[in-house]
């Protein structure tokens, strides 16, 4: 790119510096900023004390980590084989675009299919009387709240994991096959580490969402369970608590620094049909 | 064996993925008022949907949203990726990427809460504006994202032998690179459209009291219970996904066999 570098070009790069300043700095700073204000606009620590000293706060903030956890497991044990066997199949191109399909509809959409599937007289229950059960309270329990979150998240993690499966090297595995490994071994030892950064950008795309999850669960969990998301809504658009809010949203995002270094230096890689 | 297991183990997880979204459209043609027990078919929801002009002013609005920001922000997006692209310093690239990825990898509510803040202490009213400003702002990483790969393949060669021929900056720009990376901006022009029309969180957060999108309309509707009305509009909706779906292949398979092409010609 020399010959564009000698030029002065910068002038076409001021709408992109300008959005990074604007758009991407400035709200960071703005949110950290309004997290040491109180109700009546005094500067304070008020917030962060309450915080660190409110059992309920603290309670909730666990609840919603183990909850995002709980759906990434899940998320992963259900995408990770998905992934490998479409990996075998003939037409994967087709049968991939398949799985990003749905991620084309509106999540509210696939929310709102849930209430209808599982309501009193739903199918869900209908299949519970179906095979003796009988019917039972689904919608609104914390139960439904994870497999919905689960299902929206599924096409997020099986994209990353597809990507690095596709980027193995199959002599990798046929050595390992040649030189005497079991399948499992050759899984264990070949496969799965290599194809762990896969994993890795997968967990990324899964489980920061989880923790702000607020329209689920409104609309399927019934306001049982809160999530970070749930009240920083609430403390923003309900209770016009803005300090508050954005302590928790301070904490929302050291929780995701804490996440992105855990799962290593991973660019982000999901969403992005190939 | 195990190769009809993984079968049925795909058919299983299909048939999760797809059983809400076939579920919500067979009820969109049920007589009933509930989403249990199908009673005949009829296209009633969809007269419904279709003479409901609040939802079709809304349905409008999402669209002309959708459509102008992705216009903007494939523009900056395109020149940003150039101008990443243009850095010779490995730091400068490095964080010029990171802080283009923040918005990528942060939490909608985060966003939202923050361009809510970002919104109110600049005292710009929300409502049409403070949506398709946060529209832009947050579809332009990914475009950078699409458009900082083709970028990359462009060879140097290319770009000096179009100087040593006299083109201009400007010549430089329409007639060599935008064509080069064009199918890096398509698809970031489409992941931007998807982006915007999925959004509601960042939506519901900026957009005050009287405009309204199709995601924050189904929320408020969704909250007040079963409507098959919504029903048919994700019968719609999801044949205009298919659609868009079904465009964004076909852009991709025709520059792959343009390219396919070439490598022939070349060898």
């Amino acid at each position: 790119m020399r010959a564009v570098t000698k030029r002065k070009t910068w002038l076409y790069f001021i709408p992109y510096g300008l959005w990074l300043a604007l758009f991407v700095i400035a709200p960071v700073a703005l949110i950290i900023y309004q997290s040491f204000f109180d109700l009546g606009h005094h500067f304070t620590l008020g917030n962060y004390s309450t915080y660190f000293q409110s059992a309920t706060y603290l309670k909730m903030t666990l609840n919603s980590v183990w909850y995002a956890f709980l759906i990434t497991l899940f998320t992963g044990l259900i995408s990770y084989p998905t992934a490998y066997f479409l990996h075998q199949l003939k037409h994967r191109q087709f049968w991939l675009l398949l799985v990003i399909l749905p991620t084309w509809i509106n999540i509210l959409l696939k929310a709102y299919a849930f209430i209808g599937i599982f309501s009193q007289a739903g199918l869900a229950n209908q299949f519970l009387t179906f095979i003796g059960i009988g019917p039972q309270q689904i919608l609104f329990t914390n139960a439904s709240f994870i497999f919905v979150a689960t299902y929206i998240q599924i096409p997020f993690m099986i994209l990353p994991i597809y990507n690095a499966i596709d980027d193995l090297n199959p002599a990798f595995v046929n050595a390992s096959r040649d030189l005497g490994a079991s399948n499992w071994q050759t899984f264990r030892r070949v496969i799965f580490p290599l194809t762990l950064p896969g994993v890795k950008a997968g967990v990324q795309a899964v489980f920061i969402p989880s923790l702000s999850l607020f329209m689920l669960t409104r609309l399927i969990g019934g306001n049982k369970v809160i999530t970070l998301g749930t009240a920083i809504e609430e403390h923003f658009l309900t209770t016009m608590n803005w300090g508050m809010g954005s302590t928790i949203g301070v904490i929302l995002i050291v929780a995701m620094i804490i996440v992105m270094t855990l799962t290593g230096d991973q660019k982000p890689k999901g969403g992005a049909p190939r | 064996m195990s190769k009809k297991l993984a079968n049925l183990y795909l058919i299983l997880v299909f048939a999760v993925l797809y059983a809400p979204i076939v579920f919500l459209i067979v009820y969109s043609f049920s007589q009933g008022e509930t989403m249990t027990n199908y009673h005949g078919f009829t296209w009633r929801h969809y007269q419904t949907l279709f003479s409901d002009a609040r939802m079709l002013a809304i349905v409008a609005n999402t669209l002309l949203v959708a459509l102008l920001s992705s216009l903007i922000a494939t523009l900056i997006g395109t020149l940003g990726a150039l101008g990443i692209n243009r850095t010779t310093k490995r730091v400068t690239r490095e964080s010029l990427l990171t802080l283009n990825n923040v918005l990528m990898v942060s939490p909608d509510v985060i966003i939202g809460a923050s361009f809510l803040i970002f919104f109110t202490m600049l005292k710009i009213p929300l409502g049409f504006g403070s949506v398709l400003m946060s529209h832009i702002a947050f579809e332009i990483p990914i475009v950078v994202l699409m458009v900082l790969p083709r970028l990359r393949e462009m060879s140097s060669a290319m770009l000096d032998a179009a100087e040593d021929l006299g083109a201009t900056t400007r010549q430089l720009l329409t007639q060599v690179i935008i064509p080069f990376i064009s199918p890096g901006i398509f698809a970031g022009f489409f992941m931007a459209l998807t982006y915007s029309l999925d959004d509601f969180a960042v939506t519901f957060f900026v957009t005050g009291n009287g405009f309204s999108t199709l995601s924050v309309e189904i929320y408020s509707r969704a909250r007040q219970g079963i409507n098959l009305e919504i029903n048919a509009l994700s019968g719609v909706m999801f044949l205009f996904s298919l659609l868009l779906v079904g465009g964004y292949y076909w852009i991709q398979q025709a520059s792959q066999k343009r390219k396919h092409r070439k490598r022939e010609v070349a060898s």
